[in-house]
Order: C-alpha cells, then sequence, then structure tokens
C-alpha cells in the first residue's frame, strides 16, 4: 500500500468551458441503457402492442362474415390494430416513466447523481429528454409494427387500411405521441411524489380510473367534461373513421390539452426537484 | 480551504444543524468528528447542495459547489456507498458519473484499477459487499481528479482489513497534496489518520484544533501512586503545587505533576512507593467528555434538554461542560494555530 498513487499520467485534460446539458445527457442515456429493466419494460411494451393489435385483428378477420353492415361502415381498421399500445402500452410506459426518477430515490442514486451533477435543472431536463426520446422511438416502432401486422391480417376484410389512407399516419404517430406523454406525465408525477407506488397509483388513478369514473356520469354532464379528460386524446388521435365527436376538440387539439396537463405537471415536478432537499 | 460559516438547517422541529461555522485546511487529512445524530452528514449534505440551509453558506475556494464549472474535478464527495442502482455494472455506474463533467473514458478505467475493483467492472454493484461498495464510491470520486475530497463514515461497518485499506488510501491522498475530508464518530479512527478536527454535538462546534492541540488539552495526564503513607504524600504534592485525590481502590492519583517529580518528592519525604504509574487519558475518553453533554440518544435518565425543545447546547453545556470542552471551545473560535 505504501506505493499508492491515484495519480496516472496523464490524468486528465486540462478543463474548458463548463459542464452542462450535453454532458448530462449522455450521462443520463448511459443510466438508461445499463440497466436491464430498460428492455424488459420496453420488450413488454413492444409484446403487449404488437401481440393485443394482432390478436383482435385476427379475430375480427375470422368473424368478418358475421359483422353486420353498420359495423363494417364503422370498423376502424387503423384504431383497432393500433388499439393494444394505447390501451396497454400507455400502462407500461407510465410504469417506466415513473421509475425514471423514484428509481433514483428508492436507491438513494439521486444524491450520487446531484453531488456528481449539482445543476438539478440540467439533470431534470436531461433525464426528461432521454427518456421521451427513448420512449417516442420505441412507441413509433410498436405502433408501426401493430400496424402492419394488424392490416395484414385484417387484409381478408378488404377493410384494412393503409398508411396513405384517411388519417391514418397521424392516428399511427399521433398514438405513438400520445403514449409518450403519458409517458412523461409520470415522470414529472415521480418528481412530485418520489416514491414508485405512490406514483403508478396516482397515475392510474388520473389517467385510468378518472375516466372510466366519467362516463358513469349522466351523459349531458359527461359531454361537457369529456374534452378535459386526460384520455380523450388518446381515443381521438387513433380514430381515423366516422364522424369527430362533437363533444369533443379536434384530435390535435385534444392531443393539446393532454400535452398542457403534461407541461404543468412537468414544471410543477422541476420546480419541486429545484427547491426541495434531495 | 473549505469556509463553512453561520450553517444552520432545521428538519421540522428538528435543529440538526445549529450557526455551524469552520475550516477545512488545504492539503490535510481534517477529521469531522461527532456522536450518531450530532449532524455530520447534514453538514456534508449541506455543504454539497443536496440540502438546503436555513442559513449560512458554504465555499470551497471561494466557490459554492453548485457554481463550479466542472465539480467532479474540485471535489471528491462520497456520503453513501450503497447510494448506487445495484442492477448497473460498476463501470457503466462510474461512466455515468463521469459523463456529467465531461470526463474521458479511459478515466473510469483507470479509477477502477486505482482502487482494485477492475475484475469486476462489468459486474453488477447489486451483488458487492460493503467493502467492494466504498471502493467503488471512492473510485467514483476520484474521477475527477479532484483538490477536495470528502467523506461521510467511510469506514463504518467494514472488516480490518477494509479499513486499514480507507486509511491508508486517505494518507496515500492527503500526501498527494488533497485535502481531505472525513466524518466519523469514532475517535479511535481518527487518531491515526487526521492531522485537524472538527468536533461537533448537536449541530454545533465543540472542538476545531491540530490533532496535537486536541492531545495536549485533553488526555489530561495523571500519576497513580501506591503508598502505605499517603497522607504524608498527600501533603507533600500540595506543595509542590499538584495535587492527589485517592482513588477507589486506596491508591492516589496526583495531577499537575509529572511522574519523576512525584517519585522525587516522595524519596526527599521517605515516603515508601509501591507502585508509580503515569496515566494518560485515551483520546476516546476524551472525545466522549467532550462530547458528553451532545451526545443525541442516552438512557432514559437524562432526558431533559433533548433537541426537540430547541435549545441551544451551549446553554445546557454552561453547566455541565468538562474543562477540556470549554478549553477548546474557546480555542476552536480564535481559529486553529493559537498557543496553548
Amino acid at each position: 500500500m505504501a506505493a499508492v498513487t491515484t495519480r496516472q499520467a496523464p490524468v486528465l485534460p486540462p478543463p474548458s468551458g463548463r459542464a452542462g446539458f450535453g454532458g448530462t445527457l449522455r450521462s443520463e442515456f448511459t443510466k438508461i441503457r445499463s440497466v436491464r429493466s430498460t428492455y424488459w419494460t420496453l420488450l413488454v411494451l413492444l409484446v403487449i402492442s404488437v401481440g393485443i393489435g394482432a390478436a383482435i385483428c385476427a379475430g375480427t378477420a375470422a368473424n368478418w362474415d358475421q359483422a353486420s353492415a353498420a359495423d363494417r361502415a364503422t370498423f376502424d381498421a387503423t384504431q383497432v390494430s393500433i388499439a393494444g399500445l394505447f390501451f396497454l402500452g400507455q400502462l407500461v410506459i407510465v410504469v417506466f416513466g415513473a421509475m425514471v426518477l423514484t428509481a433514483e430515490y428508492s436507491t438513494g442514486m439521486i444524491r450520487t447523481s446531484l453531488t456528481a451533477m449539482p445543476r438539478r435543472v440540467t439533470v431534470y431536463a436531461a433525464k426528461a429528454l432521454v427518456f421521451a426520446i427513448v420512449a417516442l422511438v420505441v412507441t413509433l416502432v410498436a405502433a408501426f409494427i401493430a400496424f402492419f401486422l394488424g392490416q395484414a391480417l385484417l387484409s381478408s376484410t378488404h377493410a384494412s387500411a393503409t398508411l396513405s389512407g384517411h388519417d391514418v399516419l397521424r392516428a399511427v404517430i399521433g398514438s405513438a405521441l400520445y403514449v409518450t406523454l403519458c409517458g412523461l406525465f409520470a415522470f414529472a408525477a415521480g418528481a412530485i411524489l418520489r416514491h414508485t407506488a405512490a406514483t403508478i397509483t396516482s397515475i392510474i388513478g388520473l389517467l385510468f380510473v378518472i375516466p372510466i369514473l366519467a362516463h358513469l356520469l349522466p351523459s349531458s354532464w359527461y359531454n361537457d367534461v369529456a374534452r378535459w379528460l386526460p384520455d380523450s386524446a388518446g381515443a381521438a388521435i387513433s380514430a381515423t373513421v366516422g364522424p369527430q365527436d362533437a363533444h369533443l376538440f379536434s384530435p390535435w387539439g385534444q392531443f393539446t390539452v393532454f400535452a398542457v396537463y403534461t407541461a404543468i405537471l412537468l414544471i410543477v415536478g422541476g420546480v419541486l426537484f429545484l427547491r426541495r432537499d434531495a | 480551504m473549505i469556509e463553512v460559516r453561520g450553517l444552520s438547517k432545521r428538519y421540522g422541529e428538528k435543529l440538526a444543524v445549529n450557526n455551524l461555522s469552520f475550516d477545512v485546511v488545504p492539503g490535510k487529512v481534517t477529521g469531522f468528528l461527532g456522536p450518531n445524530g450530532a449532524g455530520k452528514t447534514t453538514t456534508m449534505r449541506l455543504m454539497l447542495g443536496l440540502d438546503y440551509p436555513n442559513a449560512g453558506t458554504v465555499t470551497i475556494d471561494g466557490k459554492k459547489y453548485a457554481s463550479m464549472a466542472y465539480p467532479m474535478r474540485e471535489v471528491g464527495a462520497l456520503l453513501d456507498a450503497k447510494a448506487v442502482h445495484g442492477g448497473r455494472s460498476a463501470y457503466n455506474h462510474l461512466l455515468c458519473l463521469a459523463q456529467t463533467n465531461n470526463l474521458p473514458k479511459r478515466r473510469v478505467g483507470e479509477v477502477l484499477d486505482l482502487v482494485g475493483l477492475a475484475d469486476v467492472a462489468r459486474k453488477r454493484t447489486k451483488g458487492f459487499s460493503l467493502g467492494m461498495s466504498q471502493r467503488l464510491g471512492i473510485a467514483g470520486t476520484l474521477l475527477g481528479d479532484p483538490k477536495v475530497l470528502m467523506f461521510d463514515e467511510p469506514v463504518n461497518g467494514l472488516d480490518p482489513e477494509g479499513i486499514l485499506w480507507i486509511r491508508n488510501f486517505m494518507k496515500a491522498l492527503a500526501a498527494e497534496g488533497r485535502t481531505v475530508f472525513v466524518s466519523s464518530h469514532l475517535m479511535s479512527e481518527m487518531e491515526h489518520t487526521a492531522d485537524q478536527l472538527i468536533v461537533i454535538g448537536r449541530g454545533q462546534l465543540l472542538a476545531e484544533c491540530t490533532m496535537e492541540e486536541f492531545i495536549a488539552r485533553s488526555s489530561g495526564q495523571t500519576v497513580r501512586v501506591a503508598t502505605p503513607q499517603p497522607d504524608v504524600l498527600i501533603k507533600a504534592v500540595a506543595e509542590a503545587g499538584g495535587s492527589a485525590v485517592s482513588s477507589a481502590d486506596g491508591a492516589l492519583v496526583v495531577s499537575g505533576l509529572v511522574a519523576a517529580q512525584v517519585g522525587d518528592i516522595a524519596f526527599e519525604h521517605g515516603v515508601r512507593l509501591h507502585e508509580l504509574t503515569v496515566v494518560r487519558a485515551s483520546l476516546e475518553a476524551a472525545f466522549m467528555e467532550l462530547t458528553a453533554d451532545s451526545v443525541e440518544y442516552r438512557g432514559a435518565e437524562n432526558e431533559q434538554g433533548q433537541p426537540g425543545q430547541g435549545q441551544p447546547g451551549h446553554a445546557q453545556a454552561g453547566q455541565g461542560q468538562s474543562p477540556a470542552q470549554e478549553q477548546l471551545v474557546a480555542q476552536g473560535q480564535h481559529g486553529s494555530e493559537g498557543g496553548i
């Protein structure tokens, strides 16, 4: 131990500039790619999004002969093929998003992270951005695979959709964006609650249970509140057939409502992340 | 130079750090001592900006930690070796830390070599022993080759081999001219490593001095004498300017004189001696004495004056304080170079 030295030549290049967003972004990407749970979560997302969409499409194709003319007229091949993503994929991405921050709190890693990079706004923004990019890439992949597989399975019905179809591309990409936004919503909630179980429970309450309860309202009341519910964005953005629900905003309008909710939550989470003791 | 000025931190009702000021001088090992719950970890968290103080400032070479261009190049800090994601490999853990400060990738391999973890670099940290986790944490502090290093209870829970390794490592870091600031609740741990001492209790400064000053002031050397003629000796010692009291087993405990003086006095007065022993209070005992009034949790007989009432330690210390404590506090307020 007498020969111990902590310096090896050359130690470090001379510093220039300042540790900032770029380095922290690389660091957050290293973090997200270096734990197995990321791969498991995203694999589950892909499997259930594609698998459920395919199962529904295959079932529909098999029963197409028995479908009524009215059913056939309102059948939305695009929405059906990506239903797995925006119903169940959403659930997975919520867990994934929540864990980005809450896992750091439960392991204590957040203190190590903030010691290495004490500029908290930088850390928070880098985490959110890396998560959003990873989530968007994976949900886009899931949406397109689910769409193409679903349409292939529906080809016997001659009711299948193509990407060039009316609003189809908007529905496919919009669904991926919506699911990513759900993940960011959960990320922000994680910054506020700092506890995995509490965050996931709250988000499921907000995104899934409240819409179900709202459906129990008298329909005149429901029609008034529907456009302000978070899940309306998913329903509106993924639809390609039939008239637009008169009680809702346009698909992108509905998407904007949810985007604003998410932005508000992200700002609240960011302010708390900055102000509170780590 | 780390300068802590008027630092206070309140968690709910509890005042964890109370108007704490001290300096950590460069190029030395400074021991940060106090009983469990004294506020050591809180102070370190405040120094790093993990927690925000209710009052006071901390600057490191004149800068706040969060405003440093490359924090890891100036300060390496390890507060909790287990504060890592167990699913990440040692290499990736260090890589994600290095990247925040734009440090080169090769540095990760270098620090893993330094702490002897190169063989397990690709292993997930979940399976690491406390000793390995501690090495990993130390590797992280060295990534930026910083001038200042901070460790919170680095030997806590380690086996003797691990303790020795950490101790030697800290000495080596200081020998390279780095500032090492290390906390412990055990005086015995600091005895062989620290040059400077900062002692706190209940969030307040109790002593700020060099290790030599601490030893000189608090070891309270006495001489134990066994004699069949205690009355003669007590009188003779008093004449020579010392004082002697009988201990429980009948021997005398002489203070104010060294052993040679006591022996000479006995000879001059024809007092037969059966035993003449130098008794040095250990540093541990001196530390215990110093912090006795500020121990956080004690037996049931001593419930009053708990910090729950927000009572400042000094108001209470005024009545129950040991001489060593008063002396050291007075010293601490002038800085560390004052004469004895």
